[in-house]
This record gives C-alpha cells, sequence and structure tokens, in this order.
C-alpha cells in the first residue's frame, strides 16, 4: 500500500467532494439553526397597546403588558418631578446620552425622560440581567437603600437603584437607564405603548 | 469472524445457552470481562471512591424519574405550572415521581461535586488521566445545562426569572449578545417558545450527550486504570503483578468492588429517601419556595436567587462589578509583568504576552463589567479543564504532598461554600467585598497552582499501595 504512488487526479477529486459534502452540511444546518429564531407569530405579537390613565392618581404607578414586558405608567408628584435635577450627580447616565436610539426616544431626552413631566413610561425590566426592578416611592432610609434615597425603583436581583426617571445611579451593575418605550397620548387620558408614528 | 467455540453435547442448558450467544454476540462477553470481571481496580479505594457509582446510580434514578414525568408534563407556557401541580395531586403517585426528579437534581450535584474533589486530593487527573478528567469536566457542564433548562419547566416564578437572568447574560457578549439570546428564546421574552425548547433539550439533546459523555469517561478511565488515594500506579512498567500478568494491588471490579459499592449506595439511598419523604424542599434550596407561584412575566420576586449548586458561580458573577475590573486589570498588568520580567523565554513570546495583556486591558476598560461578570462565571468553570496541566506537583496524591498543602485545599473548600452562601444572600455591601476577596482566591488557587503546587518537600512515595487486609 505504501509504496503505491500517490494519485494526485484521484486526490483531488477526494477534497472537492469532501469541500462539495462540506458544504453541503453546513447548508442543511441553516434551516435548523433558522429556527431558532423568533417565529412569524411571535414577531406580530408586537402591536402596540392602548391604555386609560384617567384613574392614576399623583404618585400610583399602573403596569400594563406589552411585548410581554411589564411597562409602567407613573404618574408622579410635582414634588416628585421638583426633586429630579438635584440627583443628576449620583446618577451614571442622567442626560440618558448612552445609546440614546436603544433607551431613549428623542421626545424624552429631558431631565423626566417623558413626554410630559408627570407622566413617567418605562419598560420595567432591568438593563443588566432582565430582572423587574420594585418600586421604592418612599425617600429616606430603608433596607438596602442609601439614607439618603429620594425615592425610584431598586432591583430584587442585583442591587441596581434607580430615580424616578428610571436613571441608573452610579457604580451601579446596570450600565443603562430603563428604557423609555416608544409612546404617544392620544388624548390626555388615553395613552398608546409601542407607537410613535401614527397621526 | 471470531472463533466459533463447539460444546460437548453433555454441557448443562445454561452452558449451551451461554455458549450460543457468547458465538454470536461475543462484544459482550469481552466487554463484561474487559469492564468487570477483569477490570482490576486498585485495592486500597476509601469511602471517596464511592460518589463515581453513586453518580451513575443518580443518573439512572434522573433518566427514569425523567420518562415517568414526561408522560403527565405539559410543556406550554398556559398550562406547565398547572401540570406539574396536577402530577403532584392527582397522578396516583405522581408527587413521589416528581420528588425524586427534583431531589435527585440536587443529588446529583452533592455527588459529583464530591467525586470532582476527591479527584482534585489525590491527582486523579494527572497523567495519563487528563482526558478522564476532561471528560468528567464536560459532564459537569453538560448537566449544568441540564438542570438549567429543567428548572424552568415547572414554569414557577423563579423558573421563569432564573431563565430570564441566565438568557440575559448571554445578550451582555458584545456584538452578537443580544441576537444570540433572541435565539435561545426564540422571543423578545423568555415565553412559550423558550420553555418548549428547554424542554426538547432537556429530555432528548442534553440526556444524549450526557450519557455519550459518560460513556467515553468510563471508557478512557478503564483504558487508563483507576488512580487511589496513594496515587501509585498499579500498572505502570514496575507495578508487582501476580503470574497471569494481573496486577498485585488490584482486585478485580466484579464482584469486590460491586458488591463494596452496595454498601455505600444503601447509604445513599437512606438519605436520600429521607430527603424525599421529610424535607423534599430542603428549607427552600431543592425547590425554592417563589417557584410554588406561577410565573408572572410582569412581577420579580423581591429576592431571586438560583439553587444552591449554582450559587458559587453567581457570586462570582455579582462580584464583578465596575470598581472590581479595576482590580482585575491590575491583575493583568501584575501577570503580565511577572511574566515579561521574570519568565525565562524568547523575547518574542514576551512580546506577544505583552501585547495580549495590553489588549485585554483594552478590552476591559471599554467593554461593561456585566460582560466581564459572564466572562469570570464561565472561567471558573472552564477553568477546571486545565487542572491537569495547572498542578505542576512532583507528587499526586495529598498524602504524599508537603503537610501546608492540606490547608490551601481547606481554605479552597470554605472559600467555595461562603461564595455558596453569599450566592443564596441578597446583595449587601459586605457580601460584595467578600465575594470579590473569594473570587480573587478561586481564580488565585487556579492560576498560582504552577508556582504553589511545586513549593515545599514531598514526602516519599511507596512503591506499593497502603492496605491492611481486612
Amino acid at each position: 500500500m505504501s509504496d503505491t504512488p500517490i494519485d494526485s487526479s484521484k486526490r483531488t477529486w477526494l477534497i472537492a467532494t469532501g469541500c462539495a459534502g462540506a458544504v453541503g452540511g453546513v447548508a442543511t444546518a441553516v434551516p435548523f439553526v433558522s429556527s431558532f429564531q423568533p417565529s412569524e407569530k411571535a414577531k406580530a405579537a408586537g402591536a402596540a397597546v392602548e391604555v386609560d390613565i384617567s384613574a392614576l392618581k399623583p404618585g400610583e404607578k399602573m403596569t400594563v403588558e406589552w411585548r410581554g414586558k411589564p411597562v409602567w405608567i407613573v404618574r408622579r408628584t410635582p414634588e416628585q418631578v421638583a426633586e429630579l435635577p438635584k440627583n443628576d450627580d449620583k446618577l451614571a447616565d442622567p442626560k440618558s446620552l448612552r445609546k440614546p436610539d436603544e433607551f431613549t426616544p428623542p421626545y424624552a431626552r429631558n431631565e423626566q425622560r417623558s413626554i410630559k413631566p408627570e407622566y413617567f413610561v418605562a419598560v420595567g425590566i432591568c438593563p443588566h440581567l432582565g430582572c423587574s426592578p420594585s418600586d421604592r416611592f418612599s425617600s429616606g432610609a430603608q433596607p438596602s437603600l442609601p439614607d439618603d434615597w429620594p425615592g425610584g425603583f431598586l432591583c430584587p436581583c442585583h442591587g441596581s437603584t434607580f430615580d424616578l426617571a428610571g436613571r441608573v445611579y452610579k457604580n451601579k451593575p446596570s450600565p443603562d437607564n430603563l428604557e423609555v418605550p416608544p409612546h404617544m397620548y392620544l388624548s390626555d387620558t388615553r395613552l398608546i405603548v409601542g407607537d410613535d408614528k401614527k397621526a | 469472524m471470531a472463533v466459533f467455540n463447539e460444546i460437548s453435547p453433555n454441557a448443562s442448558a445454561g452452558a449451551k445457552l451461554t455458549n450460543w450467544f457468547e458465538n454470536r454476540f461475543p462484544t459482550a462477553f469481552d466487554a463484561y470481562r474487559v469492564h468487570m470481571s477483569e477490570y482490576y481496580a486498585p485495592k486500597n479505594f476509601n469511602f471517596w471512591y464511592i460518589f463515581g457509582s453513586l453518580a451513575l446510580l443518580v443518573l439512572v434514578i434522573q433518566i427514569v424519574t425523567g420518562i415517568f414525568l414526561v408522560m403527565h408534563y405539559k410543556p406550554d407556557a398556559a398550562l406547565a405550572f398547572g401540570s406539574v401541580e396536577y402530577i403532584m395531586r392527582d397522578v396516583p403517585w405522581g408527587w413521589l415521581i416528581r420528588y425524586m426528579h427534583s431531589t435527585g437534581a440536587s443529588a446529583f450535584f452533592i455527588v459529583v461535586y464530591l467525586h470532582m474533589f476527591r479527584g482534585l486530593l489525590y491527582g486523579s487527573y494527572r497523567k495519563p488521566r487528563e482526558l478522564v478528567w476532561i471528560f468528567g469536566c464536560a459532564i459537569f457542564l453538560a448537566l449544568m445545562a441540564e438542570a438549567f433548562m429543567g428548572y424552568l419547566l415547572p414554569w414557577g416564578q423563579m423558573s421563569y426569572w432564573g431563565a430570564q437572568v441566565i438568557v440575559n447574560l448571554f445578550s451582555a457578549i458584545p456584538f452578537v449578545g443580544p441576537d444570540l439570546a433572541l435565539l435561545i428564546r426564540g422571543d423578545y421574552v423568555v415565553g412559550d417558545a423558550t420553555l418548549n425548547r428547554f424542554f426538547s433539550f432537556h429530555v432528548i439533546a442534553v440526556p444524549l450527550v450526557l450519557l455519550g459523555l459518560v460513556v467515553a469517561h468510563l471508557l478512557a478511565l478503564h483504558d487508563v486504570g483507576s488512580n487511589n488515594p496513594d496515587g501509585v500506579e498499579i500498572k505502570g512498567p514496575n507495578a508487582p503483578r501476580d503470574d497471569k500478568g494481573h496486577p498485585l494491588d488490584g482486585i478485580p471490579f466484579h464482584p469486590y468492588y460491586t458488591v463494596h459499592d452496595i454498601l455505600g449506595v444503601c447509604l445513599f439511598l437512606m438519605a436520600f429517601t429521607a430527603v424525599i419523604f421529610f424535607a423534599p424542599e430542603a428549607g427552600g434550596y431543592f425547590l425554592e419556595y417563589n417557584n410554588f407561584i406561577p410565573a408572572d412575566p410582569l412581577q420579580t420576586p423581591l429576592h431571586i436567587a438560583p439553587v444552591w449548586y449554582f450559587t458559587p458561580y453567581y457570586s462570582m458573577l455579582r462580584a464583578i462589578t465596575s470598581e472590581m475590573v479595576y482590580v482585575l486589570i491590575a491583575c493583568v498588568v501584575l501577570g503580565a509583568g511577572f511574566g515579561v520580567i521574570k519568565g525565562r523565554m524568547p523575547v518574542i513570546f514576551k512580546g506577544i504576552i505583552a501585547a495580549a495583556a495590553a489588549v485585554g486591558i483594552l478590552l476591559m476598560l471599554n467593554i461593561d463589567a456585566k460582560f466581564w461578570g459572564v466572562v469570570i462565571m464561565g472561567g471558573a468553570v472552564v477553568i477546571l479543564f486545565f487542572l491537569p496541566w495547572l498542578d505542576c506537583s512532583p507528587v499526586k496524591s495529598i498524602r504524599y504532598r508537603p503537610s501546608w498543602h492540606k490547608y490551601v485545599y481547606g481554605v479552597f473548600v470554605v472559600n467555595f461554600f461562603m461564595l455558596a452562601y453569599l450566592g443564596v444572600q441578597p446583595v449587601s455591601p459586605l457580601g460584595e467585598r467578600l465575594s470579590q476577596i473569594g473570587t480573587l482566591f478561586y481564580f488565585g488557587f487556579f492560576l498560582l497552582m504552577p508556582w504553589w503546587s511545586q513549593l515545599g518537600e514531598p514526602k516519599p512515595v511507596p512503591d506499593r499501595v497502603t492496605f491492611a487486609a481486612h
């Protein structure tokens, strides 16, 4: 066997068929890997949600579901709105400059991160690892929070804290502020979450 | 074709039947001899050597109970939680099968952690058993995947939010992360699609890989032979053998160790059944209380923690804050500086080390701490694969290492327990510092092993294993 000279044309064909087979194998893998992607049904489920906010009182929060995620609508009191600029030096990104296209639509790139200063709309999912932060609206010292806590949100999983405009405090696991979803007001009491282009 | 053996017509019916099969399927008979009746295992095994057999037993328990659970379980986000409660309340003896499976998951990790620690103590990963160890580490990795995906199936609050956090870990990877997380979930949030694919992986894909790896682990082990508490090779070129060539320090696995292991199996089953019958939730450690609440995508439980067997790694994940990244950078600078100044190697390698360190530091400064947390968590498991080459001690077994090595291993164990404990607790400033120190020690233990394992004077290793007939 070992003294048989190498038939280079046969070897060329072996390499060629081997390569063709490999290409076929990879091509076959494509549909299987693609099947991991969200289905058409899952993609279609991202429809906008209309919310009636007339019953929301100052200092209260309501939660609606949009694309399977909690969306919060918080009606801040005038005092809470007035407090917001005082937090700026403790926040990681007070002006919402980091990845604004992902986290803050143009109409929310302000101190309150909202269209109307009173109403704050945000996706209630921590940008760190996807837990839903809990409400810590009352100010002052309390467990897991600093003594000069002005009110905001605390993520139970890894301890990220956010102010009442969903802005993350410095040196916390979350790199970003809470996401403000696309939204717009249809009237004073009707809000649509998931769409900001119509009309 | 193999030799065809004719048997005397006067032989017994049993012998004729055996001969009939052996002529037609000699592989099975050879396998029995190679792996059971003529597999010589060292005669000085102590109790640490029970955990391999126990791991196999738990694997069988998990497969059998799993088959029966699938008969009643519904992998559907709307039905899953209810179907598990249905198994618990309405299926005859369903509660027992379910508790066997859920307790089996924790038992698997207890047994496997002890099995790995045995390997660490007696240097069972050293040449020529590197592949045995690597297959074992791969089994550990597959087991973690299996446990994680299985935990989603009851579709309780912990299932849901645990999966949410772990899948989101992947989205921390730069560039491809978010798309990768989307591919894993199959939806924009953890949902029905995620539950279905995790079910498929949990009951088909990962068990197949696991079984294949177990076979590779055992075949490789039986090729090189078992290590023992003395770390003495009983089948080495100079090892004493009897006139048939069998090692004098070994005894056939069957019947000696099969019978011997029955004792261990009985003790294990006593503890295992005690947990199943009297404390199946094990105080919230084996089955977390929040998991008895159906998954709610709008509300995270106030305190979430993974199941106990993942908590050491979870602690390390949480330890990596943006401050900690600077400590890691300092470690890279120190390590690279030491390598460049003190290392005896060509200049070109020193240049490569310096360049790699510079690139690493640049990446560490520019990518979020969240990603480095994921790297540390993954690295804590991956580093185990390299143990055979990290340990440079002249002797294998802890018995003949310098006495202070025992303290190093002791601190390692205490540190591992501390990290596990901190991983269950809510975040606190003290806990964060402790877990950061623990993370540095964990990695220091492994990465500095080439240095510290060579220090000190090893004790003389005997030629034969230490064994007193009893």
